[in-house]
C-alpha cells in the first residue's frame, strides 16, 4: 500500500468516522480487496471527504445519536455533497440516515437524501422470530448492478438491525430480504449503494461486495 | 428466506494461544488462532467466539492482539468473552475489532454492568453467558439455577429469572451452557435451552454437551436454539462445520451453505 500522492493514480477511499462504532473492520476488509495503489482511510475530516475517489458511510448505534454525531462533526453537507459526486457505500445505519426519517427514538429526521422512512419490525404476527434480526439472511436481488456482480442471486450476508427502510422511490430497491415480512436490504440509486447488511463480516459474498464497490467508477 | 440457525466454533484462547488442541490436518500450526479462525471461516463457520482463559490479568493484553490479527483477515462476526467486567473491557475489545462481548460472571457481580454496556454499546454486541445447572429432584418440575466458577459455586439464582432479568437489562443474545452436560458429548440439555428461549424475545445460543452431529440438529428443533455452539467436535477433526451443515439441512433446518 502506497503513501497518498506517492503513486500518481493513488485513489482515496474514505470511510466515515463520526464516532458510531469501529470502523477498522469495515477499512481492513475494503483494503483486502482494493486495487493496487487504493488507500483506504478513516476520517471525519470535511476535507478528506471532498478529495476522496470513493465514500463507504458505515454506522451502528441508534438513529437519534447517529444524527446528533453526523452534526457535531460538521458532516450534514460534505455527506450529501459526496453522495452526489462519487461512488458512495452506505452499510447498516449508514443506509438508514440517509432515508428522509426513522421511527426510532420517537421519531428522528435523517438526511432525507433518499426519500423514505425507516420502520421498526413489527412481529406480532411472527411470534417465532427474534428481534433484533441478528444473523445469516439472504438477499434476493432485485436490480442488475454492478455491486452485485458475481454474487449468487439469494447470496447469505450477515445482519445486525431492528429497523428496516422504506424508501418512497420502489424503483431504487436493489434487495429484499424477509424477516417475518419482506423488506428492502439494499438500494441503488445514481453514485449510491447502500445495504442492510455487513459486508464486512458477511464472508466471500461480503468481500466480492466490497471489491465490485471499489471498482466501481459511479454512475 | 428466513435467517439462518448459525453454528460457532468455540475456541479458548490462553496466553495468546488456542489450547485444547485443536488439529486440522492441513495448518502447520493448530495452536496459532488466525490460523485457525481462517480454518473454520473456510469451512463456513457463521461466527467464532474466543474464550479468553488466561489466568493472569497481566497476560490478558495478549487475547486484544489475537483479536486484532484476527479481525484483519477473518470477516465473519466475532465475539470474545472472558474476563469482561468493566465498559472499558468492552470498549477494547470492540475497538479491536469483536462484534460482541460475552459478559459472564461479571453480570452476576454486577448485573447493573450489562445495562450500562448495552446502553453505551448497543444491545446487538452484548452477549450474556449463563452457566447453569439442574437443582430439581427428579420428578419434580424442571428448576436450573446459576453456578459460576465453572459449575462449582451455586448462587441460589434461578437461571430462567436470570434470563429474563438479563434480557430487560439489555443483553442482545444469551449463551446458555449446562454445566451437567458439558463435557460430557450426550447432547445439550434441551428442557434448559428450550425453557429459556421459549421465554425471552432474543436468541439463544445453545452450548455444552455436543458430541455429534444429530445433536446440533436437536439443539435447534427441540431446543429452539437460533445458535449452536461446540468445540471439541470440530476442533479435534471429528466433523467438519460443512458435514454440521449438511446434516442440519437434511433435517429441514435452514443454514448458510
Amino acid at each position: 500500500m502506497g503513501t497518498v500522492g506517492t503513486h500518481p493514480h493513488t485513489k482515496l477511499v474514505c470511510v466515515i468516522d463520526y464516532g458510531m462504532g469501529n470502523l477498522n473492520s469495515v477499512a481492513k476488509a475494503a483494503q483486502t480487496v482494493a486495487p493496487a495503489h487504493t488507500h483506504v482511510e478513516i476520517t471525519h475530516n470535511p476535507d478528506r471527504i471532498e478529495a476522496a475517489d470513493a465514500i463507504i458511510f458505515p454506522g451502528q448505534g441508534a438513529a437519534r445519536a447517529c444524527m446528533q454525531a453526523l452534526t457535531d462533526a460538521g458532516l450534514h453537507q460534505p455527506i450529501l455533497k459526496a453522495s452526489h459526486e462519487k461512488p458512495f457505500l452506505g452499510i447498516c445505519m449508514g443506509l438508514q440516515v440517509l432515508m428522509g426519517h426513522s421511527e426510532e427514538n420517537q421519531g428522528v429526521d435523517c438526511l432525507n437524501r433518499l426519500p423514505g422512512q425507516t420502520h421498526r419490525f413489527n412481529l406480532t404476527p411472527y411470534p417465532e422470530l427474534k428481534l433484533p434480526h441478528m444473523g445469516w439472511n439472504r438477499i434476493h436481488q432485485t436490480l442488475d448492478h454492478p455491486i452485485w456482480q458475481g454474487i449468487e442471486q439469494d447470496a447469505w450476508f450477515y445482519f445486525v438491525h431492528s429497523y428496516y427502510v422504506q424508501p418512497d422511490a420502489a424503483e431504487t430497491i436493489a434487495g429484499q430480504t424477509s424477516h417475518g415480512e419482506t423488506f428492502c436490504s439494499a438500494i441503488a440509486q445514481d453514485n449510491i449503494f447502500a445495504i442492510q447488511a455487513h459486508p464486512e463480516k458477511s464472508a466471500d459474498s461480503g468481500l466480492r461486495l466490497l471489491k465490485n464497490f471499489m471498482h466501481w467508477p459511479g454512475k | 428466506m428466513t435467517l439462518a440457525k448459525r453454528i460457532i466454533p468455540c475456541l479458548d484462547v490462553d496466553n495468546g494461544r488456542v489450547v485444547k488442541g485443536v488439529q486440522f490436518v492441513d495448518i502447520r500450526d493448530a495452536g496459532d488462532p488466525v490460523e485457525v479462525a481462517k480454518k473454520y471461516d473456510q469451512q463456513g463457520a457463521d461466527e467464532l467466539t474466543f474464550l479468553d482463559i488466561t489466568a493472569t490479568a497481566h497476560d490478558r493484553d495478549t487475547i486484544v492482539h489475537v483479536v486484532e490479527q484476527v479481525a484483519s483477515q477473518v470477516f465473519i462476526p466475532l465475539t470474545v468473552g472472558g474476563g469482561i467486567r468493566t465498559v472499558e473491557n468492552v470498549r477494547t475489545m470492540l475497538n479491536a475489532g469483536a462484534d460482541k462481548v460475552a459478559i459472564n460472571s461479571a453480570a452476576i457481580f454486577n448485573p447493573g454492568f450489562v445495562q450500562e454496556a448495552s446502553e453505551k454499546f448497543g444491545a446487538q454486541c452484548i452477549v450474556v453467558a449463563i452457566d447453569a445447572k439442574k437443582v430439581s429432584a427428579p420428578g419434580d418440575p424442571d428448576k436450573w439455577e446459576i453456578f459460576t466458577h465453572g459449575g462449582r459455586k451455586p448462587t441460589g439464582i434461578d437461571a430462567l429469572e436470570w434470563a429474563q432479568k438479563m434480557t430487560d437489562l439489555g443483553a442482545g443474545e444469551l449463551l446458555v451452557t449446562s454445566m451437567d452436560k458439558d463435557g460430557t458429548k450426550s447432547g445439550f440439555d434441551l428442557s434448559l435451552t428450550r425453557a429459556i428461549a421459549d421465554a425471552v424475545p432474543i436468541p439463544v445460543i445453545a452450548s455444552g454437551g455436543v458430541g455429534n452431529l444429530d445433536h446440533l440438529c436437536d439443539g435447534v428443533t427441540e431446543g429452539h436454539a437460533e445458535a449452536v455452539l461446540a468445540a471439541s467436535i470440530f476442533h479435534f477433526g471429528e466433523y467438519s462445520i460443512k458435514e454440521a451443515k449438511t446434516r442440519m439441512q437434511e433435517q429441514g433446518i435452514e443454514v448458510r451453505l
